[in-house]
Order: structure tokens, then sequence, then C-alpha cells
């Protein structure tokens, strides 16, 4: 049993677990930093405690900081949320040999599914597809001509020690890749300090599509797929649930390949199968595992009815998974838009500052996850997401329409949200017809011209 | 002699070094140029370069190393070289 949760986190997603909590009858104690004694979470929870200082490395990242507030508040149970520990295998270790429960997977689990290349050799094994690409690094130009041509092209040269889209060339041919091999490696020694390259399918046109599932550490069950293609700088903007793209044939052999690799791997709690859908192929590839509850999970609990940050404590207090497959439904479309504290006009510059007003939509169908309020100030340290406007509706067209009923409804008044970019994006047509992929959101961005002030005011 | 101020242009954490394993960007008594780096400023996971606007030496830090900087505060001042 669970009787005191400590929720080592901050923000919506704090505020999101403390409900849970509450639901289920369960003490909530929110551990925090010195800039969040003033948060919603930390009002909204029975107790709360103070971590460290408002640098994340001193407080929310701290291990020892998070398990002394654990035993000094006699917490049985953490909760990591996401982001900062809640992937953190030696922090789900701590927790356990400190005879608390950890709401996720086993440590063993997050150093599997987290680690890129031990995940895509683990998704082979259980016969999920991955990005074809060279088994290990190339050796020289003629491996690298041979396994080309069982990868196909186009392709990418990618520098093993690179990582967030740096160390990465794009060879069309066999004769670009001729040119493009000893330019990678020497610029991978340069970079990088180490000259290993791989080489993988380069997809020009993928989508981002993930499938949310829990399990109980031998049975898994799928909660359909979420299309988080609308991305910026790699960070998701604008998620929907279920995907426009996919046909049932593929969205179910998606499906069985998501329950697949949790089951093999003997998944415990809640968890997110990442991959990439080629628009033009139709094929999907799995590239990583997010072994925690994520940012968007609000949509499919909106389309199947499930809460999924009840359940993770559910399972974590030991009832067992209480579904079988049939018995999740995917009834109507959600959508969730990332409302950011970040002024579009100026590169999306960060924009903390006080919430002087603020109006909520409400009505039918509408669902704000969000830790502001009147008189809030936004500290700096942190991420700049403010706020998660969810929409539900019977289909994508009427979603849409109530994402933007629900946008002019919305007022903040104190700093720059995202919240305008929003509204300008539900009324593109390509958005609209569900024709995007990962680098979309970029290309329109460049595409747009700024605002007049008039246009700005009617819709901020 | 004179002396110039540099501000933070906005709140958030101040680094004097560009990773934690790195030499700082200057040290104090070191001779900067306009727009030498002299240190970074994160505000809600980006960071911010914070560059000397005149040239000289930088005759003293005000803010430590990975500590709370709020906007308009005097992170370093420069003295101009005679």
């Amino acid at each position: 049993m669970i009787h005191r949760l400590l929720i080592a986190n901050r923000g919506e997603i704090a505020l999101r677990i403390v409900r849970a909590a509450r639901e289920l009858g369960m003490y909530s104690i929110v551990a925090h930093s010195e800039a969040d004694s003033d948060s919603l979470a930390v009002q909204q929870a029975d107790e709360s405690i103070c971590i460290g200082p408002a640098q994340a490395t001193k407080s929310y990242l701290n291990v020892e900081a998070v398990l002394n507030a654990a035993r000094q508040s006699r917490a049985d149970a953490v909760h990591p949320g996401y982001g900062f520990l809640s992937e953190n295998a030696d922090f789900a270790r701590a927790v356990k040999a400190a005879g608390m429960v950890f709401v996720g997977p086993d440590a063993a689990i997050i150093e599997r599914m987290g680690d890129k290349s031990r995940a895509r050799q683990t998704a082979l094994e259980a016969g999920v597809p991955v990005v074809p690409g060279s088994p290990s690094a190339i050796r020289d130009l003629e491996e690298a001509l041979a396994v080309a041509e069982a990868i196909g092209y186009p392709l990418l040269v990618k520098a093993a020690a690179g990582g967030g889209g740096r160390g990465i060339r794009i060879a069309e041919d066999a004769e670009a890749l001729v040119k493009q091999l000893p330019m990678a490696q020497t610029e991978a020694r340069t970079a990088f300090g180490d000259d290993r390259v791989y080489l993988e399918r380069f997809i020009s046109r993928a989508r981002h599509i993930e499938v949310q599932i829990l399990g109980d550490g031998e049975r898994a069950v799928h909660f359909f797929e979420r299309e988080c293609s609308l991305q910026r700088r790699r960070q998701k903007v604008f998620e929907e649930c279920p995907s426009p793209a996919l046909d049932e044939a593929t969205r179910d052999a998606l499906h069985r390949s998501a329950v697949a690799l949790a089951e093999h791997v003997g998944y415990f709690g809640a968890g997110t199968l990442e991959y990439l859908y080629d628009d033009l192929t139709g094929e999907f590839f799995f590239i990583e595992m997010n072994t925690r509850i994520q940012v968007e999970h609000p949509i499919t609990e909106a389309v199947t009815g499930v809460d999924l940050v009840r359940e993770m404590l559910r399972l974590a207090r030991g009832e067992g998974l209480r579904f079988a497959q049939r018995d999740i439904q995917c009834r109507g479309w959600a959508l969730e838009l990332r409302i950011n504290a970040e002024d579009t006009e100026r590169d999306f510059f960060p924009s903390p500052g006080q919430v002087q007003r603020l109006v909520w939509p409400t009505g039918p169908g509408v669902r704000i996850d969000s830790a502001l309020y009147e008189g809030y100030r936004m500290p700096p340290f942190y991420d700049s997401l403010v706020a998660k406007l969810i929409v539900w509706d019977e289909c994508r067209d009427s979603a849409l329409r109530r994402a933007c009923r629900a946008l002019d409804e919305f007022k903040l008044e104190g700093f720059a949200t995202t919240a305008a970019l929003h509204r300008r994006l539900l009324e593109d047509s390509e958005v609209r017809r569900g024709e995007v992929d990962t680098s979309f959101l970029e290309r329109w961005l460049e595409g747009q011209t700024i605002p007049t002030p008039s246009e700005k005011e009617m819709v901020s | 002699m004179a002396q110039q101020d540099i501000q933070a242009p906005f709140p958030g954490v101040f680094y004097r070094r560009p990773a934690p394993d790195k030499p700082v960007f200057v040290e104090e008594g070191q001779r900067v140029e306009v727009g030498t780096v002299i240190g970074l400023i994160e505000v809600m996971k980006q960071f911010f370069e914070l560059r000397a606007e005149m040239a000289g030496t930088v005759s003293a830090f005000l803010i430590a190393e990975e500590t709370v900087v709020e906007a308009g505060q005097t992170v370093a001042t420069v003295e101009a070289s005679s």
C-alpha cells in the first residue's frame, strides 16, 4: 500500500499527481525548491518540504536532497513526474533501497530502455522494426558502400558520439557517400574526439508517433497512439490522439509491436514507445522508450477515459493491471496545445513574469493542466511550459474548431506566451488536413509574417 | 578611469564557464574586448551569452558561479584601459 506519496517534481505535473493522489486517498507531499514555495502544487498538497535552492541541480536533480525529504516526511512512495529524476536509474534504485516504492519501472528497465543502442537491440530481439542502419561503426568505405546498399538511399552518416542533431550528414546516393564518409569521420574526430560513424536510413518525411502502454511486469496493454509531429527544435508543441496518418492495418501493427516490446522487457508502470513513421512508405520504426508519464498523456486520457496517473499509482501500490485490451476503447479525438512562456516575436525568447490577469477557457470538452494563478510569479529557472490546453470532441474537425473556441476564451496578461501562435497554426490548411511531418513547424515558422498588433491583441 | 557595469538583461542563473568541466570564460584582471563573452545566463533552460560592451579589464565579478541573478543586477565591472 501507499499512504504517503512524495512528489519529486514541480509545475503542472506536480499538481496533476497531487490530484490523482487525493482521489486515491493518498496523503501527498510535494518536494519543492526555494523558488517554488508558493506554487499551486504546494498549496494543494497535504504537505510540502523544501529540498534546496532554485537551481534544479541543487534541488529537483539532487538525489540525496530528494531522498532525505522522502525520509524526513516519512513517505512510503516517490512519484518522479517527468523530466528531472524520472528516468534516472540510480535514483529509482536508491528509492527502493531506502525501503520506498518508486512509481515507475525497476532501475534495470530504465537502464535497458533509456540507453538508445540497448533499446534498439532490445526492439530487434522483440521483433519490432527499428530504423534500418549499420549494426556497428563503419570501418571503411568498402564496408560503408555494402551496408548502404542494404539500407537504401538517402541515408544519414551519424557520428557515434554526436547527438541532438549534431554530427549528422545526408548522403543522397553512393557517389555522395564516397565524398561524405571521410568528411564525416574527420568532422566527428575534431568535434567529438571519436571518428566512429554509423549509417542510418534517412526518412525525409517522418512523423513522430508514439504508443502509450501500461504494464504490470508481465502483461502490457496499449492505450492507442499519439501523434506529436509538430515540433520546434525537437520540442513537441502540439499533439493529437489518435494519429491522422495511420490506416487501420498499420495502426493495429503499431500497437501490437508496442505491446510485444513492453512484454518482452517485463515492463512495469506507464511508458511510451516512440516511433518514426515514414509518410512516404507507410513503415514505422521504433526509436526510443520513455519510462515515465509524458507531458501529453492527457489526450490519451481524453479519448480512453482512463486516468493514467491514477493507474500508475494503483499499479505501484500493487493493485495489478485492471484492464484487458478489449476494455480500452478510443472514442473521438483529442488535441493538446502546449502554452509556453515564450515570445514568438522574439524568436521564442523566454518570458518569465507575473500573471496579472488570467481567464481559463471552460465549457464542453476543455481541460486545462496548469499551475498558474493570478498573481503567480513564474520563476526563470525551469521549463517554459505554463499550461496545457487539452480539447476533446467527436472527430478531428470539431476538435480543431473547439480548440480555436477555447483559445479565444483564454486570456493571460503579464508575459508573452505561445497561445497566439497556436491560434494561427489551427487555421493552417495543412494542419487542418493533418498533413504534417516533424519539420513542418519550423518550415511554417520561417514562412510566417509577424502579425500586426491589432491581430495580436485579438488572439492573445 | 572609466568603469562600466555589465548587467543581467533578464533574471536567471549565472555561469562563468561554458560547461562545468571547462575553464572560466574570463578571469578577474583579464583583458576583454567589445563583445568578449564573460559568462552565460540560463533562463528557462535556454542559455544566453553575456558580453562585454567596452574594452578594458574585468575588475570584479559580483555574482558567484551558478547563482541566481535578477534582471538589472550587475554581474561584473570592466575598467577601461588607460
